[in-house]
């Protein structure tokens, strides 16, 4: 039987008045894809920002790598986290460090030498292809460069999971495409599993194994994009128009 | 209505998505004005709370601390001695008829001193500090909400409230009561060259005619409250920044508010200390 690594049962989160998320029921293979689909403000973020415990939920069960979110103590839940990448939809980069302290950030608690975390920054900049621009700040990168470095950082500490919060929105559709490659790369080579928000459905088609579509705070389709795609409800095939 | 999936505000005007009622009819604690002032006075304690209890907590940011310092007090050293110099130099100066209508004139550099050591000094630096670090505070924290810094620190499993706000609002306790002790120096040189436009006062009379009515329970007090009111443009412009919640024009939204806020508890910790001192003496 394939392992679960992030289940959610009943998810249900309110702003206020505001329903964003009503009943989000997911399940998160290894070594899988999974692409949520969803207008602008269907909650997305919301609901990853839950799975890290950013945005505390009203209601429901959410665990990962066996572990409910709800339930863990402040050292617990970090030592989660530090096993789930996330990658922000602005790269998220720490405007007052360099390139190079950006990715030295999460390696801090780390008891390994100066040169050993060098070799990590290094080789984790080298695989989204920017050696380059160690020494720079992030206010001279361009957006399709910030993303890379924050993916960079994402996957310094190995991560068995990450969630990509809009990949590739903002790029142009050759970084697009880049960015795009680059997730299936990692995925392959370090057999991680991922969830990947976007309503770039051409970054769906390159990444997902599996998609699922939010409206209205609940899934309301899941299925592969060739089965999305040729979907009979004609707002589900509306997205990939 | 065809459905839009790509962006738009589309999104936002979904009915089901909105609340059932008119936003009138419910009763709506959160725009009552004396409600918000207690919600807030609260969360303040809180935030004042969290930061105690984290100061303490090993382990220290001493690296982050020391950058920080740097940047909230020798940064703001030009722009404090400048200010501290004029105040002297001009406080002399208006000073003097008053008290050569008395022919008290000789006591122009004691009266000069004690004002700005006890009051001047202290008030005034921490108003330009509030004005320049505070706001910076309160809009670079502000910003790094809305970039998802904070986010993102916290989810690669650190503690940003310790690495951001702790350094930050230790750093301006300590740097500002250095700040005044230059500040009040450098203003004590304006009023040296400030007695000296039309009097002849060499450095040795100045200084001693300063020390001499200079006592103790001057210094002292004067010294401790601008702990005080570091710790509160420090705290404040933290406070705003990292709760700040509405996206870019939150940032302006915080940055103003930490001014005002810390100018205005400047203003209540000087009343208070003179309340405990005026006791004291
Ligand atoms: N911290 C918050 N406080 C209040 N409302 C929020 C918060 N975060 C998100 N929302 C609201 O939730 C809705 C969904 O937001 P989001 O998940 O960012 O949408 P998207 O699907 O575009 O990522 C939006 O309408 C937003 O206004
Ligand atoms: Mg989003």
């Amino acid at each position: 039987m394939e392992k679960i690594l992030v289940e959610i049962e009943h998810l249900k989160k309110a702003f206020g008045s505001k329903n964003v998320l009503m009943d989000i029921n997911l399940r998160i293979k290894e070594g899988e894809n999974l692409v949520v689909l969803g207008k602008s403000g269907s909650g997305k973020s919301v609901l990853i920002k839950c799975m890290v415990g950013l945005i505390e939920p009203d209601e429901g069960k959410i665990s990962v790598l066996g572990k409910c979110i709800g339930d863990l103590k402040e050292d617990e839940l970090n030592q989660v986290r530090k096993k789930i990448g996330f990658l922000f939809q602005s790269g998220a980069l720490y405007d007052s460090m360099t390139v190079r302290e950006n990715l030295e950030f999460p390696l801090r608690e780390l008891k390994s030498k100066k040169e050993e975390k060098d070799q990590l920054v290094v080789e984790a900049l080298q695989h989204v292809g920017l050696e380059e621009a160690i020494d720079k700040m992030p206010s001279e990168l361009s957006g399709g460069m910030r993303k890379r470095v924050g993916l960079a950082r994402t996957l310094i500490l190995k991560p068995e999971i990450i969630l990509y919060d809009e990949p590739t929105t903002g790029l142009d559709p050759i970084t697009s495409k880049e960015i795009s490659k680059l997730i299936i790369e990692i995925q392959k080579k370090h057999n991680t599993s991922s969830v990947i928000i976007t309503h770039d459905v051409e970054c769906a088609r390159i990444t997902g194994d599996r998609l699922v579509i939010i409206k209205e705070g609940e899934c309301v389709a899941e299925g592969t994009f060739t089965e999305l795609q040729s979907s009979k409800d004609e707002w589900v095939r509306s997205f990939f128009e | 209505m065809n459905p839009q999936p790509i962006v738009g505000p589309e999104a936002e005007k979904t009915p089901e998505l909105k609340s059932p009622d008119n936003a009138a009819s419910v009763f709506q604690p959160h725009s009552f004005p004396l409600y918000r002032f207690f919600l807030e006075v609260t969360l303040l304690t809180k935030f004042t709370a969290r930061y105690f209890k984290e100061v303490l907590k090993p382990p220290y940011e001493f690296n982050e601390l020391i950058r920080q310092c740097y940047l909230i007090g020798y940064k703001s050293f030009p722009l404090v001695s400048v200010t501290g110099f004029i105040m002297g130099l001009v406080l002399t100066i208006q000073s003097r008829p008053t008290l050569a209508e008395f022919g008290a004139e000789s006591w122009l550099p004691a009266m000069v001193a004690v004002s700005i050591i006890r009051e001047i000094g202290p008030v005034i630096t921490a108003l330009i500090f509030a004005g320049k670090v505070g706001s910076g505070i309160g809009a670079e924290l502000a910003s790094m909400k809305v970039t998802e810094q904070i986010d993102a620190m916290e989810v690669s499993g650190m503690n940003p409230f310790k690495y951001i706000v702790v350094t930050r609002i230790a750093a301006a306790t300590i740097m500002l009561p250095a700040l005044v002790v230059i500040a009040d120096t450098i203003s004590l040189y304006g009023a040296y060259i400030g007695v000296n436009l039309k009097g002849d006062v060499n450095v040795h009379l100045f200084l001693s005619q300063v020390f001499e009515k200079l006592a103790f329970i001057d210094v002292l007090p004067a010294l401790i409250k601008t702990l005080f009111f570091g710790f509160s443009v420090g705290l404040i412009g933290c406070y705003k920044g990292y709760n700040s919640n509405k996206g870019t024009e939150g940032v302006g939204e915080a940055a103003n508010a930490s001014v005002v806020y810390a100018s205005l508890m400047i203003f209540i910790i000087d009343m208070i200390a003179v309340q405990i001192t005026s006791f004291m003496m």
